[in-house]
């Protein structure tokens, strides 16, 4: 089950892996591994519709800078954080650019809620549109 | 000293609840073992030998009277009566409960502290000279940089997996109190042609079991742009950092596969995207939080007089206390370190006491240093003998600071569940060798430091000497290791020959530092000699 935050329609189109994205032009979707250079989708960002970005293990934080790193370079598509994905990082990863998740274990929504509201003030801007306290104490 | 506002309150206030849910979670099964492990890490809360340990944060070392009265408080509450200062300016409590950890920390809230990213994968507490602010050398109050990366660091989205730990640590003095160069990232500040501020950074260094010196990686970076700079270092880290061997995961393994000049350039091509975003905080909120690190109102006009009668005051007084910036006071640095007992460990009644002496005398202020002692910044040098008093009342007047008697030993096989050896009761026989004071100030400064096992808490190789635990065939076993510093002559020491055991390590010790007094020419400190006449005379007197 997927959980999104988008509007959108999802795109139903399989993720292929980065090598064949970067060879077929015609894919929209695309699985990002653990380690693999999310940069250099950079010039692909026309025709990309969804990127998935696999969680081997939910400690490996390899994939929060990937989501940055797309977010940052200007990517608006699908994010998808897929695998061990679990409720005590989903604040995180949903600051990072990420607006929808494959978990291999689903998620509780109830707790979900939670998780994504209780902190009512973040230090440092991020992907999301969170404002850091910084600006808030500044105006 | 920075003060909470509502936002810093509710921050942490929010994130006592999230764990506190955390705990009924993994109580109730609902999470598992696994997953919850770097979730109680990240507040802190190790799991040892005997009991779970929790590590409370004490940013840049500094605290204020209330907030050791409280420390004092949960070591009666939830502890047995005492704490254990570390040496990365912490405090720890050996004996708590999972279930009474979120009481702790919402005890902790209500004085501004907290467990935030002391242990696990993160961005720990950062340290700094525990002198800031009071040192006569210093070129402005490194605490401000390190409280504006405190908030910079903390929950930082993107940097809360990171393959291990990653330690920071501040200065802004020629002389280095706080082991920069034992750090994975580390700031001096300086200042440029202009007079502006900035940092010479350094990045890659690291103990454990393949010990590295950070590196100078920029002579200087301006100071605003110092969190982009850190998110740089970061992310090239984060991204490229093997993650298949826990022991091959620290940023130093990753600068030296590289290259130091490959990791720079990475990081400064990283820096070029990073600064675009405009992340960094700007001068605003810098000059903020400065405010709450004016100097105290020093008084003028004191008297630089000491009343040097009683003779025991004035050995203390010349051991214990260092030059203050401003005329007529003192920094008093108060020993934890008491022949026989444990070096760090301090009790409930002790806390109180000098909680009492810092608000009486210290502008209300103390600092633990990293060498596990703690310090009164700010006295007037009129009241030292009243302080004096008032600790020696406490057992707090020990005189031994930066002598053969201050070891940095870490908590060792008595707590801790990755040791080889017992570190605690290897401190104390040494201690008790060289108990006499005036044996201990001919043989001047000497930093003896006792891990015990490769994993170097107690910072073995920045030692002096250094002693290290092994596990030689089911037998606890003590490398001795010589020339290593954590000062602004930073080196690894190195490893002698054979080991020994508890006896023999002793005995080994006696045997270096004897040598070093029949080598040493005026002046020098055992470092300097041994630097000087090399490795073999030290190596055959220890092996005869
Ligand atoms: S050095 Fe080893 S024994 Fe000592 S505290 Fe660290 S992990 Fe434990």
């Amino acid at each position: 089950m997927t959980l999104r935050f988008r509007d959108d329609d999802p795109h139903e189109e399989p993720a292929v892996t980065l090598d064949c994205f970067l060879t077929q032009e015609d894919a929209h979707a695309v699985r990002v591994e653990a380690g693999e250079d999310v940069r250099q989708l950079i010039p692909h960002f026309d025709r990309l519709k969804l990127v998935e970005i696999a969680f081997p293990r939910f400690r490996d934080g390899r994939g929060y800078s990937a989501a940055c790193i797309l977010r940052e370079s200007g990517y608006t598509g699908e994010l998808r954080a897929e695998g061990d994905v679990l409720v005590d990082q989903i604040l995180f990863l949903r600051r990072c650019g990420f607006d929808s998740f494959a978990p291999v274990q689903p998620l509780d929504a109830r707790l979900v809620e939670h998780a994504l509201k209780r902190f009512p003030f973040v230090y440092q801007a991020a992907a999301d549109a969170a404002v850091p306290v910084w600006k808030l104490r500044h105006g | 000293m920075y003060k909470y506002d509502l936002y810093d309150q509710a921050i942490i206030d929010a994130r006592v609840d999230e764990f506190r849910d955390q705990v009924r979670r993994r109580i109730a099964g609902e999470i598992t073992e696994d997953q919850f492990k770097p979730l109680r890490l990240k507040n802190g809360l190790y799991l040892q030998l005997h009991a779970y340990m929790l590590r409370v944060a004490i940013p840049y070392g500094t605290l204020s009277s209330r907030q050791l009265r409280m420390l004092a408080r949960i070591a009666r509450t939830y502890d047995r009566g005492y704490g254990h200062f570390t040496t990365r300016q912490n405090i720890q409590y050996h004996w708590i409960k999972l279930e009474q950890a979120p009481d702790i920390l919402a005890e902790l809230a209500t004085v501004e502290m907290h467990a935030i990213q002391t242990s696990g994968e993160s961005i720990r507490n950062i340290s700094a000279d525990h002198y800031a602010g009071a040192a006569a050398d210093e070129i402005e109050d490194p605490r401000p940089w390190a409280e504006l990366l405190r908030q910079a660091t903390t929950f930082h989205p993107e940097f809360s997996y990171l393959p291990r730990k990653f330690k920071i640590a501040v200065t802004a003095s020629p002389v280095d109190r706080a082991a920069l160069r034992w750090h994975d990232f580390a700031l001096r500040i300086v200042r440029d042609e202009a007079r502006d501020t900035g940092f010479e950074v350094f990045a890659g260094g690291g103990m454990g079991r393949t010990p590295f010196l950070a590196y100078p990686i920029r002579a200087f970076l301006p100071a605003e742009q110092i969190f982009s700079y850190l998110q740089a270092v970061l992310r090239v880290w984060n991204r490229h950092a093997r993650r298949d061997n826990i022991h091959k995961q620290r940023m130093k393994i990753l600068v030296h596969e590289l290259g130091e000049a490959e990791f720079t350039r990475q990081v400064e091509e990283e820096f070029g995207h990073v600064l675009k975003l405009g992340t960094d905080f700007p001068r605003v909120e810098y000059e903020r939080i400065s405010a709450h690190f004016a100097p105290p109102p020093f008084e003028t006009g004191l008297s630089e007089d000491i009343d040097r009668s009683d003779p025991e005051f004035a050995l203390w007084v010349d051991r214990q206390t260092v030059p203050h910036k401003a005329p007529g006071y003192a920094i008093v640095n108060v020993s934890l370190k008491k022949v026989g007992g444990i070096g760090g460990d301090v009790s409930a009644e002790q806390m109180d006491a000098v909680a009492d002496v810092a608000e009486a005398f210290s502008f209300d202020e103390l600092r633990v240093s990293h060498a596990q002692n703690l310090v009164l910044p700010h006295v007037r040098k009129q009241d030292l003998y009243m302080v004096w008093q008032a600790l020696d009342a406490a057992g707090l007047a020990d005189i031994n600071l930066d002598l053969v008697t201050d070891i940095i030993a870490c908590p060792g096989l008595d707590y801790c569940s990755l040791a080889n050896a017992r570190s605690i009761p290897v401190a104390q026989k040494i201690a008790t060798r060289f108990a006499d004071l005036d044996r201990q100030l001919d043989v001047g400064e000497l930093k003896i430091k006792v891990s015990g096992c490769i994993n170097a808490c107690g910072h073995h190789h920045a030692g002096h000497i250094g002693i290290l635990g092994v596990d030689r065939k089911g037998t606890e076993n003590y490398q001795l290791l010589l020339g290593g510093s954590g000062a602004e002559d930073a080196s690894p020491a190195k490893i002698t020959g054979p080991g020994f055991d508890e006896d023999g390590i002793v005995d080994a010790v006696e045997r270096a530092v004897e040598r070093y007094r029949a080598l040493r020419d005026p002046g020098e400190r055992f470092l300097d000699t041994y630097r000087r006449v090399g490795f073999e005379p030290f190596k055959e007197a220890i092996y005869g």
